[in-house]
Protein backbone atom coordinates (compact mmCIF):
# COMPACT_ATOMS: atom_id res chain seq x y z
CA UNK A 1 0.00 0.00 0.00
CA UNK A 2 1.34 3.47 -0.85
CA UNK A 3 1.30 6.68 0.81
CA UNK A 4 0.79 9.89 -0.99
CA UNK A 5 -0.90 13.40 -0.76
CA UNK A 6 -3.54 13.63 -2.70
CA UNK A 7 -1.97 17.08 -4.28
CA UNK A 8 0.94 14.83 -5.40
CA UNK A 9 -1.34 12.86 -7.19
CA UNK A 10 -3.30 15.75 -8.57
CA UNK A 11 -0.38 17.34 -9.76
CA UNK A 12 1.03 13.66 -11.90
CA UNK A 13 -2.09 13.02 -12.80
CA UNK A 14 -2.33 16.94 -14.37
CA UNK A 15 0.71 16.75 -15.72
CA UNK A 16 -0.29 13.64 -17.79
CA UNK A 17 -3.60 14.92 -18.91
CA UNK A 18 -2.27 18.63 -19.95
CA UNK A 19 0.19 16.58 -22.21
CA UNK A 20 -2.57 14.03 -23.71
CA UNK A 21 -5.47 16.44 -24.25
CA UNK A 22 -4.97 19.67 -26.44
CA UNK A 23 -8.04 21.24 -24.18
CA UNK A 24 -6.22 21.76 -21.27
CA UNK A 25 -5.07 25.25 -19.50
CA UNK A 26 -3.97 25.06 -15.91
CA UNK A 27 -4.21 28.28 -14.02
CA UNK A 28 -2.56 28.97 -10.10
CA UNK A 29 -2.12 31.54 -8.28
CA UNK A 30 1.80 31.78 -7.05
CA UNK A 31 0.87 28.29 -4.95
CA UNK A 32 2.18 25.92 -8.18
CA UNK A 33 5.08 24.37 -6.36
CA UNK A 34 2.56 23.64 -3.32
CA UNK A 35 -0.12 23.14 -5.33
CA UNK A 36 1.36 20.68 -7.31
CA UNK A 37 0.18 21.81 -10.86
CA UNK A 38 4.28 22.89 -11.16
CA UNK A 39 3.98 19.44 -12.47
CA UNK A 40 2.07 19.96 -15.05
CA UNK A 41 4.11 23.48 -16.37
CA UNK A 42 7.10 20.92 -16.34
CA UNK A 43 5.19 18.88 -18.51
CA UNK A 44 3.51 21.33 -21.26
CA UNK A 45 5.09 25.07 -20.12
CA UNK A 46 2.55 26.61 -22.59
CA UNK A 47 -0.07 25.28 -21.25
CA UNK A 48 0.52 26.74 -17.68
CA UNK A 49 -0.52 30.07 -16.41
CA UNK A 50 0.47 31.75 -13.10
CA UNK A 51 -1.55 34.40 -12.66
CA UNK A 52 0.06 35.72 -9.41
CA UNK A 53 -1.19 36.95 -6.03
CA UNK A 54 -4.81 37.14 -7.41
CA UNK A 55 -7.38 34.22 -6.94
CA UNK A 56 -10.46 36.21 -8.32
CA UNK A 57 -8.86 37.61 -11.18
CA UNK A 58 -7.79 33.96 -11.79
CA UNK A 59 -10.97 32.26 -11.79
CA UNK A 60 -12.89 34.69 -13.83
CA UNK A 61 -9.84 34.51 -16.56
CA UNK A 62 -10.68 30.55 -16.31
CA UNK A 63 -14.32 31.59 -17.43
CA UNK A 64 -13.04 33.31 -20.34
CA UNK A 65 -10.76 30.44 -21.22
CA UNK A 66 -13.53 28.10 -21.14
CA UNK A 67 -15.96 29.92 -22.57
CA UNK A 68 -13.29 29.84 -25.35
CA UNK A 69 -13.63 25.87 -25.71
CA UNK A 70 -10.76 25.32 -23.12
CA UNK A 71 -11.05 22.85 -20.05
CA UNK A 72 -9.48 24.63 -17.25
CA UNK A 73 -7.99 23.42 -14.12
CA UNK A 74 -7.37 26.58 -12.13
CA UNK A 75 -5.73 25.52 -8.61
CA UNK A 76 -4.74 26.99 -5.59
CA UNK A 77 -5.05 26.67 -1.59
CA UNK A 78 -9.04 25.72 -0.72
CA UNK A 79 -9.48 28.48 1.40
CA UNK A 80 -8.61 30.84 -1.48
CA UNK A 81 -9.81 28.92 -4.21
CA UNK A 82 -13.65 29.00 -2.62
CA UNK A 83 -13.47 31.44 -0.20
CA UNK A 84 -11.32 34.28 -1.72
CA UNK A 85 -12.89 33.33 -5.25
CA UNK A 86 -16.07 32.50 -3.97
CA UNK A 87 -18.51 34.91 -5.94
CA UNK A 88 -16.06 34.73 -9.36
CA UNK A 89 -16.98 30.37 -9.00
CA UNK A 90 -20.33 31.18 -8.63
CA UNK A 91 -21.33 33.70 -11.27
CA UNK A 92 -18.52 33.59 -14.08
CA UNK A 93 -17.93 29.99 -14.01
CA UNK A 94 -21.41 28.09 -12.21
CA UNK A 95 -24.02 30.03 -13.83
CA UNK A 96 -22.70 29.89 -17.15
CA UNK A 97 -22.43 26.11 -16.29
CA UNK A 98 -18.62 26.31 -17.72
CA UNK A 99 -15.79 23.84 -17.96
CA UNK A 100 -13.60 25.27 -14.84
CA UNK A 101 -12.25 22.21 -12.49
CA UNK A 102 -11.55 24.21 -9.43
CA UNK A 103 -8.84 22.50 -7.85
CA UNK A 104 -8.21 23.02 -3.98
CA UNK A 105 -5.23 22.05 -2.12
CA UNK A 106 -4.14 21.95 1.65
CA UNK A 107 -8.29 21.87 2.92
CA UNK A 108 -9.15 20.85 6.34
CA UNK A 109 -6.81 20.66 9.10
CA UNK A 110 -4.44 18.32 8.06
CA UNK A 111 -2.50 21.35 6.14
CA UNK A 112 -0.97 21.32 10.02
CA UNK A 113 1.56 24.19 11.43
CA UNK A 114 0.00 27.26 9.08
CA UNK A 115 -3.05 27.43 11.07
CA UNK A 116 -6.30 28.07 10.99
CA UNK A 117 -6.09 31.09 8.24
CA UNK A 118 -5.17 28.42 5.88
CA UNK A 119 -7.03 25.60 7.03
CA UNK A 120 -10.63 25.41 5.15
CA UNK A 121 -13.25 24.05 6.73
CA UNK A 122 -16.59 25.02 5.15
CA UNK A 123 -15.19 24.46 1.76
CA UNK A 124 -17.20 22.18 0.82
CA UNK A 125 -20.50 24.02 2.06
CA UNK A 126 -19.64 26.96 -0.02
CA UNK A 127 -19.21 24.58 -3.45
CA UNK A 128 -22.12 22.51 -2.49
CA UNK A 129 -24.32 25.33 -2.45
CA UNK A 130 -23.90 26.85 -6.29
CA UNK A 131 -26.17 25.65 -8.37
CA UNK A 132 -24.62 22.61 -10.98
CA UNK A 133 -21.34 22.74 -9.08
CA UNK A 134 -19.76 19.13 -8.51
CA UNK A 135 -18.20 18.40 -5.22
CA UNK A 136 -15.41 15.64 -5.07
CA UNK A 137 -13.05 14.97 -2.23
CA UNK A 138 -10.96 11.65 -3.25
CA UNK A 139 -9.70 9.83 -0.50
CA UNK A 140 -6.14 8.41 -1.65
CA UNK A 141 -3.56 9.29 -4.64
CA UNK A 142 -5.45 6.19 -6.81
CA UNK A 143 -8.57 7.71 -6.34
CA UNK A 144 -7.17 11.51 -7.22
CA UNK A 145 -5.89 10.55 -10.11
CA UNK A 146 -9.02 9.12 -11.92
CA UNK A 147 -10.75 11.89 -10.27
CA UNK A 148 -9.45 13.92 -11.98
CA UNK A 149 -9.36 12.12 -15.69
CA UNK A 150 -13.28 12.08 -14.78
CA UNK A 151 -14.02 15.79 -13.94
CA UNK A 152 -12.17 16.52 -17.49
CA UNK A 153 -14.66 14.13 -19.31
CA UNK A 154 -17.34 16.11 -17.12
CA UNK A 155 -19.56 18.27 -18.50
CA UNK A 156 -19.35 21.51 -16.24
CA UNK A 157 -17.63 23.18 -13.14
CA UNK A 158 -16.08 20.84 -11.25
CA UNK A 159 -14.34 21.02 -7.04
CA UNK A 160 -11.86 18.99 -6.25
CA UNK A 161 -10.82 18.87 -2.49
CA UNK A 162 -7.14 17.80 -1.84
CA UNK A 163 -5.18 17.17 0.85
CA UNK A 164 -1.31 18.51 1.77
CA UNK A 165 -0.38 15.50 4.20
CA UNK A 166 -0.03 11.94 2.85
CA UNK A 167 -2.82 9.50 3.04
CA UNK A 168 -2.42 5.74 2.85
CA UNK A 169 -3.61 4.37 -0.36
CA UNK A 170 -7.52 2.64 0.61
CA UNK A 171 -7.99 1.45 -3.31
CA UNK A 172 -7.03 -1.20 -4.94
CA UNK A 173 -4.60 -0.46 -7.88
CA UNK A 174 -7.36 -0.67 -11.46
CA UNK A 175 -9.99 0.75 -8.82
CA UNK A 176 -12.50 2.62 -10.97
CA UNK A 177 -13.65 5.87 -9.48
CA UNK A 178 -17.28 7.34 -11.24
CA UNK A 179 -18.85 11.09 -10.20
CA UNK A 180 -21.23 10.35 -7.84
CA UNK A 181 -20.86 6.95 -7.01
CA UNK A 182 -19.82 5.63 -3.31
CA UNK A 183 -17.50 2.61 -2.83
CA UNK A 184 -17.93 -0.10 -0.03
CA UNK A 185 -15.06 -0.64 1.03
CA UNK A 186 -15.85 -2.58 4.66
CA UNK A 187 -18.93 -4.42 4.80
CA UNK A 188 -20.79 -4.60 7.96
CA UNK A 189 -24.39 -4.97 9.42
CA UNK A 190 -24.25 -3.04 13.01
CA UNK A 191 -23.23 0.56 11.66
CA UNK A 192 -21.99 2.49 8.72
CA UNK A 193 -19.37 4.64 8.32
CA UNK A 194 -20.09 7.26 5.37
CA UNK A 195 -16.41 9.05 4.89
CA UNK A 196 -14.18 11.39 2.20
CA UNK A 197 -11.11 12.28 2.07
CA UNK A 198 -8.17 11.73 4.91
CA UNK A 199 -11.38 10.34 7.09
CA UNK A 200 -11.79 7.49 4.46
CA UNK A 201 -8.31 6.06 5.88
CA UNK A 202 -9.10 6.97 10.31
CA UNK A 203 -12.78 4.80 9.35
CA UNK A 204 -10.87 1.70 8.31
CA UNK A 205 -9.09 2.37 11.28
CA UNK A 206 -11.47 2.76 13.46
CA UNK A 207 -13.39 -0.29 11.92
CA UNK A 208 -11.09 -2.17 13.13
CA UNK A 209 -10.19 -1.45 16.33
CA UNK A 210 -14.34 -1.31 16.83
CA UNK A 211 -14.80 -4.91 15.81
CA UNK A 212 -13.18 -5.41 19.21
CA UNK A 213 -15.76 -3.94 20.78
CA UNK A 214 -17.95 -6.31 19.00
CA UNK A 215 -19.22 -3.91 16.30
CA UNK A 216 -19.63 -5.15 12.51
CA UNK A 217 -18.83 -1.95 10.62
CA UNK A 218 -19.19 -1.08 7.37
CA UNK A 219 -16.80 1.57 5.88
CA UNK A 220 -18.35 3.56 2.22
CA UNK A 221 -15.79 6.10 0.55
CA UNK A 222 -17.94 9.20 -0.35
CA UNK A 223 -15.84 10.71 -2.45
CA UNK A 224 -18.65 12.52 -4.35
CA UNK A 225 -20.32 15.00 -1.49
CA UNK A 226 -22.51 16.18 -4.60
CA UNK A 227 -24.58 14.61 -6.49
CA UNK A 228 -24.02 12.68 -3.48
CA UNK A 229 -25.08 8.76 -3.84
CA UNK A 230 -28.61 8.53 -2.72
CA UNK A 231 -29.19 4.64 -3.76
CA UNK A 232 -26.43 3.82 -1.93
CA UNK A 233 -27.43 5.74 2.01
CA UNK A 234 -30.84 4.41 1.11
CA UNK A 235 -29.53 1.18 1.15
CA UNK A 236 -27.04 1.44 4.03
CA UNK A 237 -29.79 3.19 6.18
CA UNK A 238 -32.11 -0.13 5.13
CA UNK A 239 -29.50 -2.53 6.76
CA UNK A 240 -27.54 -0.54 9.53
CA UNK A 241 -29.16 0.90 12.97
CA UNK A 242 -26.88 4.01 12.67
CA UNK A 243 -25.08 6.13 10.20
CA UNK A 244 -21.79 7.92 10.87
CA UNK A 245 -20.39 10.56 8.29
CA UNK A 246 -16.99 11.17 8.84
CA UNK A 247 -15.28 14.41 7.36
CA UNK A 248 -12.56 17.15 7.48
CA UNK A 249 -14.67 20.07 7.81
CA UNK A 250 -17.45 21.56 9.51
CA UNK A 251 -19.82 19.49 10.03
CA UNK A 252 -22.61 21.99 8.60
CA UNK A 253 -22.81 21.68 4.62
CA UNK A 254 -20.69 19.67 3.77
CA UNK A 255 -20.84 15.42 3.98
CA UNK A 256 -22.97 15.19 7.02
CA UNK A 257 -25.52 17.50 5.93
CA UNK A 258 -25.48 15.80 2.80
CA UNK A 259 -26.27 12.50 3.84
CA UNK A 260 -28.87 13.86 6.83
CA UNK A 261 -30.83 15.50 4.19
CA UNK A 262 -30.86 12.56 2.08
CA UNK A 263 -32.06 10.20 4.75
CA UNK A 264 -34.21 12.32 6.54
CA UNK A 265 -36.22 12.56 2.74
CA UNK A 266 -36.16 8.60 1.88
CA UNK A 267 -35.28 6.40 5.09
CA UNK A 268 -35.28 8.52 8.08
CA UNK A 269 -32.29 7.29 10.39
CA UNK A 270 -29.86 8.21 12.87
CA UNK A 271 -26.73 9.69 11.47
CA UNK A 272 -24.13 11.14 13.49
CA UNK A 273 -21.65 13.18 12.56
CA UNK A 274 -18.02 13.77 13.11
CA UNK A 275 -16.41 16.40 11.67
CA UNK A 276 -15.10 19.75 12.67
CA UNK A 277 -17.42 20.69 15.18
CA UNK A 278 -18.20 24.31 13.85
CA UNK A 279 -14.85 25.43 14.81
CA UNK A 280 -11.74 26.82 13.55
CA UNK A 281 -8.58 24.51 13.52
CA UNK A 282 -5.13 25.79 14.82
CA UNK A 283 -1.57 25.49 14.06
CA UNK A 284 0.15 22.22 15.09
CA UNK A 285 0.97 19.09 13.45
CA UNK A 286 -1.78 17.44 11.14
CA UNK A 287 -1.92 14.25 14.31
CA UNK A 288 -2.01 16.22 17.15
CA UNK A 289 -5.00 18.40 15.58
CA UNK A 290 -6.65 15.12 14.11
CA UNK A 291 -6.60 13.96 17.83
CA UNK A 292 -7.29 17.39 19.32
CA UNK A 293 -10.25 18.32 17.04
CA UNK A 294 -11.72 14.33 17.35
CA UNK A 295 -10.78 12.74 14.00
CA UNK A 296 -7.86 10.50 14.46
CA UNK A 297 -9.42 7.18 14.71
CA UNK A 298 -8.85 6.28 17.82
CA UNK A 299 -10.93 9.55 18.78
CA UNK A 300 -13.64 8.35 16.32
CA UNK A 301 -13.63 5.20 18.12
CA UNK A 302 -14.20 6.70 21.76
CA UNK A 303 -17.09 9.01 20.05
CA UNK A 304 -18.68 6.20 18.18
CA UNK A 305 -19.08 4.19 21.92
CA UNK A 306 -20.28 6.82 23.58
CA UNK A 307 -23.23 7.63 20.67
CA UNK A 308 -24.11 4.03 19.17
CA UNK B 1 -18.01 49.27 -43.65
CA UNK B 2 -20.77 51.82 -42.76
CA UNK B 3 -20.93 55.32 -42.63
CA UNK B 4 -21.59 57.96 -39.93
CA UNK B 5 -25.44 58.70 -40.71
CA UNK B 6 -26.01 54.83 -40.92
CA UNK B 7 -24.27 53.96 -37.89
CA UNK B 8 -26.21 57.07 -36.17
CA UNK B 9 -29.35 55.93 -37.54
CA UNK B 10 -28.55 52.26 -36.09
CA UNK B 11 -27.68 53.91 -32.82
CA UNK B 12 -31.00 55.64 -33.06
CA UNK B 13 -33.02 52.46 -33.07
CA UNK B 14 -30.80 50.81 -30.36
CA UNK B 15 -31.92 54.22 -28.11
CA UNK B 16 -35.02 53.72 -28.90
CA UNK B 17 -35.36 50.37 -28.26
CA UNK B 18 -33.64 50.73 -24.81
CA UNK B 19 -36.02 53.38 -23.74
CA UNK B 20 -39.21 50.81 -24.34
CA UNK B 21 -37.48 48.29 -22.78
CA UNK B 22 -37.27 49.36 -19.49
CA UNK B 23 -40.28 51.37 -19.46
CA UNK B 24 -42.10 48.10 -20.52
CA UNK B 25 -40.31 46.43 -17.86
CA UNK B 26 -40.63 48.83 -15.27
CA UNK B 27 -37.12 48.46 -14.36
CA UNK B 28 -33.69 48.30 -15.72
CA UNK B 29 -30.42 50.69 -16.02
CA UNK B 30 -30.78 53.32 -19.13
CA UNK B 31 -28.56 55.83 -18.10
CA UNK B 32 -25.29 53.74 -18.43
CA UNK B 33 -26.73 51.97 -21.42
CA UNK B 34 -27.44 55.02 -23.49
CA UNK B 35 -24.26 56.61 -22.75
CA UNK B 36 -22.47 53.27 -24.07
CA UNK B 37 -24.64 53.47 -27.69
CA UNK B 38 -22.19 54.72 -30.31
CA UNK B 39 -19.03 52.42 -28.80
CA UNK B 40 -21.46 49.15 -29.06
CA UNK B 41 -22.65 50.37 -32.55
CA UNK B 42 -19.31 50.79 -33.56
CA UNK B 43 -17.87 47.71 -32.70
CA UNK B 44 -21.00 45.53 -33.56
CA UNK B 45 -21.46 47.22 -36.89
CA UNK B 46 -17.72 48.13 -38.50
CA UNK B 47 -15.00 46.35 -35.72
CA UNK B 48 -15.91 43.21 -35.05
CA UNK B 49 -16.77 40.25 -37.49
CA UNK B 50 -19.68 38.95 -36.03
CA UNK B 51 -22.38 38.05 -38.23
CA UNK B 52 -25.41 35.52 -38.26
CA UNK B 53 -22.99 32.71 -39.89
CA UNK B 54 -20.49 32.60 -36.72
CA UNK B 55 -22.77 34.17 -33.84
CA UNK B 56 -23.33 30.90 -32.49
CA UNK B 57 -19.57 30.21 -32.19
CA UNK B 58 -15.95 31.58 -30.68
CA UNK B 59 -14.52 31.70 -33.65
CA UNK B 60 -14.47 35.12 -34.33
CA UNK B 61 -14.04 38.35 -32.39
CA UNK B 62 -16.10 38.80 -28.89
CA UNK B 63 -17.32 41.54 -26.77
CA UNK B 64 -17.60 40.88 -23.21
CA UNK B 65 -19.97 43.50 -21.24
CA UNK B 66 -18.99 43.99 -18.02
CA UNK B 67 -20.83 46.24 -16.80
CA UNK B 68 -23.28 43.66 -17.75
CA UNK B 69 -26.69 46.24 -16.68
CA UNK B 70 -26.28 47.93 -19.31
CA UNK B 71 -27.89 45.11 -21.31
CA UNK B 72 -30.42 46.81 -22.92
CA UNK B 73 -27.71 48.09 -25.15
CA UNK B 74 -26.48 44.83 -25.33
CA UNK B 75 -29.86 43.24 -26.31
CA UNK B 76 -30.67 45.88 -28.59
CA UNK B 77 -27.54 46.23 -30.72
CA UNK B 78 -27.82 42.31 -31.13
CA UNK B 79 -31.28 43.01 -32.28
CA UNK B 80 -29.86 45.48 -34.62
CA UNK B 81 -27.81 42.82 -36.13
CA UNK B 82 -30.95 40.20 -36.28
CA UNK B 83 -29.93 38.24 -33.31
CA UNK B 84 -32.60 38.48 -31.39
CA UNK B 85 -36.26 39.46 -32.93
CA UNK B 86 -37.34 43.15 -31.94
CA UNK B 87 -40.43 41.75 -31.11
CA UNK B 88 -38.91 39.55 -27.86
CA UNK B 89 -37.01 42.81 -26.46
CA UNK B 90 -40.58 43.17 -24.98
CA UNK B 91 -39.91 40.83 -22.77
CA UNK B 92 -36.59 41.56 -21.09
CA UNK B 93 -36.77 41.37 -17.42
CA UNK B 94 -40.15 39.11 -17.42
CA UNK B 95 -40.34 36.00 -16.62
CA UNK B 96 -39.54 32.82 -19.13
CA UNK B 97 -37.64 35.37 -21.48
CA UNK B 98 -33.95 35.29 -21.89
CA UNK B 99 -33.52 38.65 -21.78
CA UNK B 100 -32.67 38.47 -18.02
CA UNK B 101 -31.79 41.56 -16.26
CA UNK B 102 -28.22 40.58 -16.72
CA UNK B 103 -27.06 38.88 -19.48
CA UNK B 104 -26.76 35.12 -19.37
CA UNK B 105 -24.93 33.71 -22.59
CA UNK B 106 -26.29 30.30 -22.35
CA UNK B 107 -29.60 32.10 -23.26
CA UNK B 108 -28.93 34.03 -25.99
CA UNK B 109 -26.40 33.66 -29.20
CA UNK B 110 -24.19 37.08 -29.41
CA UNK B 111 -24.21 37.32 -25.64
CA UNK B 112 -20.24 36.48 -25.35
CA UNK B 113 -20.62 35.91 -21.67
CA UNK B 114 -22.86 36.50 -18.57
CA UNK B 115 -21.85 39.32 -16.57
CA UNK B 116 -23.58 41.43 -14.00
CA UNK B 117 -21.47 40.69 -10.75
CA UNK B 118 -18.90 43.62 -11.11
CA UNK B 119 -15.51 43.83 -11.85
CA UNK B 120 -15.65 40.11 -13.90
CA UNK B 121 -16.24 40.88 -17.21
CA UNK B 122 -12.82 42.06 -17.72
CA UNK B 123 -10.88 38.91 -16.20
CA UNK B 124 -13.38 36.62 -18.22
CA UNK B 125 -12.33 38.87 -21.51
CA UNK B 126 -8.95 38.38 -20.11
CA UNK B 127 -8.84 34.80 -20.48
CA UNK B 128 -10.46 34.53 -23.73
CA UNK B 129 -8.33 36.79 -25.44
CA UNK B 130 -5.34 34.40 -23.74
CA UNK B 131 -7.20 31.45 -25.27
CA UNK B 132 -6.82 33.33 -28.86
CA UNK B 133 -2.93 33.65 -28.11
CA UNK B 134 -3.03 29.60 -27.26
CA UNK B 135 -4.71 29.04 -30.60
CA UNK B 136 -2.40 31.79 -32.26
CA UNK B 137 -5.32 33.06 -34.32
CA UNK B 138 -5.98 36.74 -34.75
CA UNK B 139 -9.32 36.79 -32.97
CA UNK B 140 -9.79 40.05 -30.97
CA UNK B 141 -11.58 40.65 -27.41
CA UNK B 142 -13.75 43.52 -26.52
CA UNK B 143 -14.90 44.86 -23.21
CA UNK B 144 -16.77 47.76 -21.90
CA UNK B 145 -16.34 48.65 -18.39
CA UNK B 146 -17.60 51.50 -16.44
CA UNK B 147 -15.51 54.42 -14.73
CA UNK B 148 -17.81 53.22 -11.27
CA UNK B 149 -17.03 49.66 -12.03
CA UNK B 150 -13.72 50.21 -11.94
CA UNK B 151 -13.44 50.70 -7.85
CA UNK B 152 -13.56 47.19 -8.17
CA UNK B 153 -10.16 45.56 -7.44
CA UNK B 154 -10.29 43.07 -9.48
CA UNK B 155 -10.60 44.92 -12.52
CA UNK B 156 -6.53 46.23 -10.99
CA UNK B 157 -6.38 42.40 -11.28
CA UNK B 158 -6.96 41.76 -14.72
CA UNK B 159 -5.44 44.89 -15.77
CA UNK B 160 -1.99 43.21 -14.78
CA UNK B 161 -2.75 40.06 -15.74
CA UNK B 162 -3.65 40.94 -18.99
CA UNK B 163 -0.36 43.53 -19.23
CA UNK B 164 1.56 40.96 -18.46
CA UNK B 165 0.70 38.46 -20.97
CA UNK B 166 1.21 40.74 -23.52
CA UNK B 167 -2.56 40.26 -24.45
CA UNK B 168 -2.51 42.72 -27.50
CA UNK B 169 -5.82 41.07 -28.91
CA UNK B 170 -7.56 42.75 -26.10
CA UNK B 171 -8.88 46.10 -26.09
CA UNK B 172 -11.04 47.69 -23.07
CA UNK B 173 -13.49 50.36 -23.72
CA UNK B 174 -13.98 52.59 -20.23
CA UNK B 175 -17.39 54.31 -20.16
CA UNK B 176 -16.46 57.82 -18.28
CA UNK B 177 -20.06 58.95 -17.83
CA UNK B 178 -19.05 60.46 -14.34
CA UNK B 179 -21.68 58.96 -12.80
CA UNK B 180 -23.02 55.47 -10.41
CA UNK B 181 -25.92 54.76 -8.04
CA UNK B 182 -24.97 56.65 -5.15
CA UNK B 183 -23.88 60.09 -6.90
CA UNK B 184 -20.28 60.62 -8.95
CA UNK B 185 -17.91 58.46 -9.25
CA UNK B 186 -15.60 61.05 -8.09
CA UNK B 187 -17.32 61.65 -4.51
CA UNK B 188 -18.43 58.15 -3.71
CA UNK B 189 -14.87 56.74 -4.50
CA UNK B 190 -12.59 58.33 -6.61
CA UNK B 191 -11.33 55.88 -9.11
CA UNK B 192 -9.47 58.77 -11.69
CA UNK B 193 -7.03 59.69 -13.11
CA UNK B 194 -8.12 55.66 -14.98
CA UNK B 195 -5.71 56.77 -17.73
CA UNK B 196 -3.05 56.65 -15.29
CA UNK B 197 -3.77 53.96 -13.71
CA UNK B 198 -3.96 52.00 -16.98
CA UNK B 199 -1.07 53.19 -18.66
CA UNK B 200 0.86 52.42 -15.37
CA UNK B 201 -0.54 48.75 -15.34
CA UNK B 202 1.38 48.44 -18.68
CA UNK B 203 -1.72 49.25 -21.34
CA UNK B 204 -1.38 51.12 -24.19
CA UNK B 205 -4.00 54.34 -23.74
CA UNK B 206 -6.46 56.50 -25.91
CA UNK B 207 -8.46 59.15 -25.00
CA UNK B 208 -11.66 59.86 -27.04
CA UNK B 209 -15.14 61.59 -26.88
CA UNK B 210 -17.41 58.35 -26.67
CA UNK B 211 -20.04 59.52 -28.70
CA UNK B 212 -17.76 60.71 -31.62
CA UNK B 213 -17.71 57.86 -34.52
CA UNK B 214 -14.59 59.24 -35.68
CA UNK B 215 -12.65 58.79 -32.38
CA UNK B 216 -13.99 55.53 -31.71
CA UNK B 217 -12.65 54.42 -35.26
CA UNK B 218 -9.03 56.04 -34.63
CA UNK B 219 -9.07 54.75 -31.40
CA UNK B 220 -10.03 51.18 -32.75
CA UNK B 221 -7.20 51.04 -35.59
CA UNK B 222 -4.63 52.26 -32.93
CA UNK B 223 -5.54 49.67 -30.46
CA UNK B 224 -5.17 47.10 -33.77
CA UNK B 225 -2.20 48.26 -34.24
CA UNK B 226 -0.48 48.67 -30.97
CA UNK B 227 1.70 45.46 -30.08
CA UNK B 228 2.87 43.93 -27.02
CA UNK B 229 0.43 45.10 -24.89
CA UNK B 230 -3.42 45.80 -24.66
CA UNK B 231 -5.18 48.63 -24.86
CA UNK B 232 -7.37 50.78 -23.08
CA UNK B 233 -10.29 53.22 -24.67
CA UNK B 234 -11.03 56.31 -21.92
CA UNK B 235 -14.55 57.50 -23.55
CA UNK B 236 -16.06 60.32 -21.98
CA UNK B 237 -19.38 60.11 -22.55
CA UNK B 238 -22.64 61.35 -20.94
CA UNK B 239 -24.72 58.74 -18.77
CA UNK B 240 -28.78 58.80 -20.46
CA UNK B 241 -27.04 60.32 -23.65
CA UNK B 242 -29.69 61.24 -25.94
CA UNK B 243 -32.62 61.58 -23.61
CA UNK B 244 -32.67 65.32 -22.63
CA UNK B 245 -34.43 64.89 -18.75
CA UNK B 246 -31.94 61.54 -18.51
CA UNK B 247 -28.50 63.10 -19.15
CA UNK B 248 -26.13 63.80 -16.50
CA UNK B 249 -29.03 62.50 -14.21
CA UNK B 250 -27.81 60.41 -11.19
CA UNK B 251 -31.35 58.91 -11.03
CA UNK B 252 -31.64 56.88 -14.24
CA UNK B 253 -28.60 55.09 -13.02
CA UNK B 254 -31.60 52.09 -12.44
CA UNK B 255 -34.85 53.18 -12.74
CA UNK B 256 -37.53 53.29 -15.57
CA UNK B 257 -39.53 56.06 -17.44
CA UNK B 258 -43.31 56.22 -16.89
CA UNK B 259 -45.67 55.97 -20.17
CA UNK B 260 -45.29 59.69 -20.64
CA UNK B 261 -41.31 60.01 -19.97
CA UNK B 262 -41.30 57.34 -22.83
CA UNK B 263 -42.86 59.12 -25.23
CA UNK B 264 -41.17 62.32 -24.76
CA UNK B 265 -37.78 60.04 -24.90
CA UNK B 266 -38.93 58.50 -28.32
CA UNK B 267 -39.96 61.87 -29.74
CA UNK B 268 -36.32 62.99 -28.95
CA UNK B 269 -35.12 60.14 -30.38
CA UNK B 270 -36.73 60.33 -33.92
CA UNK B 271 -34.85 60.96 -36.82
Amino acid sequence: MGKIATREAYGKALAKLVVEQDDVVVLDADLSKSTKTADAKKARPDRHFNMGIAEGNMMAVAAGLAASGKTVFASSFSIFATGRAFEQVRNSICYPHLNVKVCGTHAGITVGEDGASHQSVEDMACMSAIPGMTVICPADGIETEQAIYAVYEHDGPCYVRLGRSAVEDVHPEGYEFEIGKGVVLREGKDIALVACGVMVQESLKAAKMLEEHGLNVTVVNMATIKPVDVELLVELAKTHKTIYTLEEHNVIGGLGSMVCQTLAQTVPTKCVCIGMLDSFGESGKPDQLMDKYGLSAEKVVERILATK
Amino acid sequence: MLNYEELSAHARNIRRNIVKMVTEAKSGHPGGSLSAVEIMTYLYFNEMDVDMKNVTSYDRDRFVLSKGHASPALYAVLSEKGFIDERELSTFRAINSRLQGHPNMNYVSGVDMSTGSLGQGLSCATGMALSNKIDENDHRVYVLIGDGESEEGQIWEAAMAAAHYKLDNLCAFLDCNGLQIDGKVTDVMNPTPLDKKFEAFGWHVINIDGHDYAQIEKALEEARNTKGQPTAIMAKTVKGKGVSFMENQVGWHGSAPSAEQCEQALKELED
